[in-house]
């Protein structure tokens, strides 16, 4: 077992320090770039501290859907092969709501302010 | 130093320049890049745009239509009334500057967000999307005769050459596969007119002034092809930046689009723009895949273009929203 502060603590800590103490001190395309790179910071620990939990939930619907076990990247790459080849579509049941999960837990951690995103959260789906 | 290369071209098309100053570069990858200048002039400056690929990279990458493409296009569309920046000159090779042409600088506003935020462009916000119908109209309507050679891609070409695009990136998505089956299904085939395509006609691409359009820019991707794919392209939400109840980049609805097109002349087939919409979607949802190919394995490895490669699942919430809308 590792030591603490965890990687999500020492992430969020460069990325006050940025924030905090260089942003004042540049400008033009310097601040731009320093913008995108606390965006960075913030998107590994949204990703750090949620992703367990979606992964596993994301393999609980995958192995239901398909009726077979692996790791989520093997088993996301076998949906999309079933899809491809017009093995499971729409009219399947389940498939609609798997991918809408699996989508807005992407969001959560790409872009959270994203509006498309922002209007299906405020939805009861 | 760029300035005295560009002086010593423009004495030659500009009677009466007596300098070129200001030359800074705006944009540009290996391959291209965007510079501005002013030419000192008796009369006063004038305000100038290079486009060019630099010495040694002459070969344009296959989608794009070219540089001297680009600057005939342009002009084309100047002297028709489209709104475009006048081409001043196009580059010959003993000029030492490349291959590209000079057009005049067009002053307004590209920034997507300040043009859908600013207070300064609040009045001409809602008469944009159908000024954007008048503009594609015209756009759409130049004389193919006059073109120049232009690559030309129908639906099911299209269709095929992003499939080829998205499986080369070996990144399996679920949410793409079931676009493409979809675009598969409800391929309209080859339209019944064949025009003039801008390719990237959407905000981010217009430099708008208080009164309106005032330029189309980057024509690179013009082709010859279906009217109506310009008109699903400017309609991708990701080109509403967070004005997702305005299609037409987060002008105005389109019905309004359709309005300002059909008052034009011209006729819209409304289930050929869901297509292409659809077929935008996917297509941005691709190239940020091949933005994150390119900051892996490219000599660009920059944080900008890292982070385009996560906007790939905008693509797949919009796609979504379009294929299977969840209930209201």
């Amino acid at each position: 077992m590792q030591d603490e502060p965890t990687p999500v603590e020492l992430t969020k800590s460069v990325a006050d320090f940025l924030r905090n103490d260089i942003a004042p001190l540049v400008s033009g395309h310097q601040a731009f770039k320093l913008r995108v790179a606390v965006n960075i910071l913030e998107l590994v620990t949204r990703q750090l501290t949620q992703e367990e939990g979606s992964d596993a939930a994301e393999v609980e619907r995958l192995r239901v859907l398909l009726g077979m076990d692996g790791s989520v990247t093997e088993l996301n790459a076998a949906l999309a092969e079933r899809i491809a080849k017009g093995e499971v579509d729409l009219a399947t049941p389940g498939l609609a709501e798997h991918l809408w999960a699996t989508t807005m837990d992407k969001l959560a951690v790409d872009q959270p302010n994203y509006a498309s995103y922002k209007r299906e959260l405020g939805r009861n789906s | 130093m760029i300035e005295a290369e560009l002086f010593r071209s423009v004495q030659r098309w500009c009677s009466g320049a007596t300098g070129v100053t200001g030359a800074a570069k705006l944009s540009g990858g290996a391959s291209q890049e965007t510079w501005r200048f002013d030419i000192t002039h008796p009369d006063g400056p004038i305000g100038a745009i290079l486009r060019r690929s630099p010495k040694g990279y002459g070969a344009a990458p296959t989608r794009a239509a070219g540089l001297a493409a680009e600057a005939q296009l342009m002009q084309l569309a100047y002297e028709a009334g489209v709104p475009s920046p006048r081409v001043m000159h196009v580059l010959t090779p003993d000029e030492d500057l490349g291959t590209g042409f000079i057009m005049q600088r067009v002053e307004g506003e590209t920034i997507a967000r300040k043009i859908l935020r600013d207070e300064e462009f609040a009045a001409v916000r809602p008469k944009l999307a159908r000024q954007i119908g008048d503009v594609l109209a015209g756009l759409h309507g130049l004389p193919l005769d006059k073109l120049p050679e232009l690559r030309s891609r129908n639906a099911t070409q299209e269709i095929s050459e992003f499939e080829r695009d998205y499986r080369s990136l070996n990144w399996p998505k679920p949410v793409f596969e079931l676009a493409l089956r979809w675009l598969r299904d409800h391929d309209p085939g080859p339209s019944a007119e064949t025009t003039l395509v801008h390719g990237d006609f959407r905000n981010g691409n217009l430099i708008i002034g208080a009164e309106g359009v005032r330029a189309v820019l980057d024509w690179e991707l013009a082709h010859l092809g279906d009217p109506m794919e310009d008109l699903g392209w400017v309609c991708v939400n990701s080109w509403r930046f967070g004005e997702i109840d305005k299609p037409v980049g987060g002008f105005g609805s389109r019905e309004e689009l359709f309005a300002g097109y059909e008052a034009a002349g011209r006729s819209v087939d409304p289930l050929r723009v869901k297509f292409w919409e659809v077929m935008g979607t996917l297509r941005w949802g691709i190239m940020c895949g091949g933005m994150m190919q390119r900051f892996r394995e490219g000599p660009d490895h920059s944080m900008e273009r890292a982070m385009i490669g996560r906007r790939a699942s905008e693509t797949e919430i919009d796609l979504l929203r379009l294929l299977a809308p969840r209930g209201s």
